[in-house]
């Protein structure tokens, strides 16, 4: 460096000294994959300027578990357990994605009840879901562990549910091509109900917490804008792409289920900054309980599993289908071709936090290096669905 | 000095007197504040975080400071999938640790493999390169194993003698603390596993 000292008068001092003696030598930073704010193993390479990020490469890979491969070697029910293990904080979601794939390649129909529970249970999933990202992203932000402690604790009480219906916490494998595994009895119902209409009050609770928080305004507005144009030219999906204005929500625009019979509204963004992210994330929770609510009025008794699915020995015809569903994360699909044979032939999944991650370095350009993290944090992502 | 006279001693203690020795002192000093490192691999992390929240609590076990530097940890709680990627990295995280440093390996997946054995990049269990002392089983386990896995750690720590013939692995100097970190080969991770830590279980036939 050829920097001589300079006198101290600041009058001749150059401005942004800073950035003029960093000018050409940016300092590169590998963030991860161990790191408490990576959600994960995910690491991101960053080149820095001071503090300000110029270049972001994401390295993905570290939870490859060769979910697709083993998928096509395994019989289609085989594949259900599996798929409970992509996005583990919405095993529901992920069920009822496969199925609906699986339903539309064989034809099959599901009973009346089946889809009640379906719903009930995907939109406890995105209570769960979106409740622990509020918690995880304001310890990110350095809100450390309360906000967290109070996320879990609504959480755990919807587990409990997932548990007494499932006989699992997380891993349900609750869903089945044409129905659904166990009844939920009339005990259950009561139960989650009571779990529903207790929630608004710690969204309340929550709003009050963090809505006009000077600290989180600082951190959040105006913080990785995502335009409505390159979320849509990057098939961006899910409250990261409402966030930016985009009337787009898959339970609206396919009418999967039996959504279209309830009266349910989509909160929409503006700005597409990371506080955008954050508050349609709580906007959604409040719709989800309007679901629920209905839900719990409309749903009738009856069969739980279309009696004609044969359960041993399922081959669907020759074909291909795509299903998707709008899991609490954005679009998540899953592409099947059959031959004819018990195994897929091939087994595709479009995770919605693999592509919603692709933009993480057009929002991160220009901002401080502790920005990334809350940047991340809303994007909300899942490794084992983002590495599969 | 561990044969203390427990008639004596309670006698003692009935006078106001406490009596111990320096390695229980030491022992449950060290078994009651262990902390873990912060490291969360898949699913299995999931309840991990599920175990140190609100409602279980791992804090009443002296496990509640969460390190995200190695440095400071004590624990390695391997939580989850251990892909071939990782593997390496997770050799050097325990490397960095101090000792004495202990590692649970949590849920199927880091005991063997799990559910995603027959994955190409799946590492079939972590114990071919870095020591375990306790294993829980569980596809993810509840969040009573683990504490079930804490307590079981606390008392492997509470056994663990200061002094003479049987002495704890990391007073031993000729004890390693750093294991060799494997490397990417052209097919595979080479070495395959660690043969003076892999002990893989022999099964006899009759
Ligand atoms: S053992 Fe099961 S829950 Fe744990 S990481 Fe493996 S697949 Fe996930």
């Amino acid at each position: 460096m050829t920097t001589t000292i300079q006198t101290l008068e600041p009058a001749e001092r150059p401005l942004q000294i800073m950035s003029s003696r960093l000018e050409g030598e940016l300092l590169e930073v590998s963030m991860g994959p161990q790191h408490p704010s990576t959600h994960g193993v995910f690491r991101m390479n960053v080149a820095l300027d001071g503090e300000i990020v110029r270049k972001l490469k994401p390295v993905f890979g570290y939870l490859h578990r060769n979910h697709e491969k083993i998928g096509e070697n395994m019989s289609y029910l085989g594949s259900m357990p599996y798929t409970d293990r992509l996005d583990y904080f919405c095993s529901m979601t992920n069920n009822w994605a496969y199925a609906l794939s699986v339903e539309k390649l064989a034809g099959i129909e599901v009973p009346e009840r089946a889809e009640y529970l379906r719903i009930i249970l995907a939109e406890l999933t995105r209570l769960q879901n979106h409740a622990s990202l509020l918690g995880f992203l304001l310890s990110d932000m350095g809100a450390w562990g309360t906000p967290l402690m109070y996320a879990f604790r609504e959480r755990e009480k919807i587990l409990d549910l997932f548990e007494s219906l499932s006989g699992s916490r997380m891993m349900c494998d609750y869903m089945r091509f044409g129905g659904c595994r166990v009844d939920a009895s009339a005990d259950w119902l009561a139960g989650a109900k009571k779990i529903v209409d207790a929630f608004p009050k710690f969204l309340d609770e929550f709003e009050k917490l963090i809505v006009e928080n000077e600290i989180l305004i600082a951190r959040t507005q105006e913080v990785g804008k995502l335009s409505a144009d390159l979320a849509i030219s990057a098939g961006i999906t899910g409250p990261m792409l409402r966030a930016c204005g985009v009337n787009y929500d898959i339970r609206k625009v396919d009418g999967y289920g039996f959504y279209p019979r309830f009266k349910f509204r989509i909160p929409l963004g503006e700005h597409g900054d990371t506080y955008d992210r954050l508050m349609m994330r709580a906007l959604e929770m409040r719709e989800s309980i309007g679901i629920l609510k209905q839900a719990f009025e409309q749903i009738p008794e009856g069969p739980i599993m279309n009696p004609k699915v044969k359960i041993r020995g399922f081959r669907p015809p020759v074909g291909e289908a795509y299903g998707r569903i709008e899991a609490p994360k954005g679009e998540l699909g899953f592409y099947l071709i059959s031959d004819g044979s018990p195994n897929p032939y091939r087994y595709r999944v479009r995770p919605p936090s693999f592509i919603n991650l692709t933009i993480l370095e057009d929002l991160c350009l220009g901002h401080t290096v502790a920005d990334v993290m809350v940047i991340l944090g809303s994007v909300d992502i899942v490794m084992g669905e983002v590495d599969r | 000095m561990s044969d203390i006279d427990e008639e004596l001693r309670s006698e003692l203690q009935r006078q106001g007197i406490w009596v111990t020795s320096m390695q229980e002192l030491y022992n449950w000093g060290r078994k009651n504040s262990i902390w873990p490192l912060q490291f969360g691999l898949a699913c299995c992390a999931i309840e991990m975080i599920a175990t140190a929240a609100s409602r279980y609590d791992i804090a009443r076990f002296g496990g509640e400071i969460f390190r995200p530097s190695p440095r400071q940890a004590d624990l390695m709680i391997v939580a989850g999938t251990v892909t071939k990627k990782m593997a390496p990295q997770i050799v050097r995280l325990y490397n960095q640790m101090p000792d004495p440093k202990y590692v649970i390996s949590m849920g199927a997946c880091a005991i063997s493999g799990g559910p995603f054995k027959q994955g190409y990049n799946v590492l079939k269990g972590i114990d071919r390169y870095i020591p375990v002392d306790v294993y829980i089983p569980g596809c993810p386990p509840r969040p009573e194993a683990l504490l079930h896995a804490f307590m079981e750690l606390q008392r492997k720590i509470d056994e663990q003698k200061l002094t003479g013939a049987g002495k704890a692995a990391h007073l031993d100097r000729t004890h390693p603390s750093e294991f060799p970190v494997p490397a990417f080969g052209a097919h595979d991770l080479e070495p395959a596993a660690n043969a003076d830590v892999f002990r893989p279980m022999k099964i006899e036939r009759t």
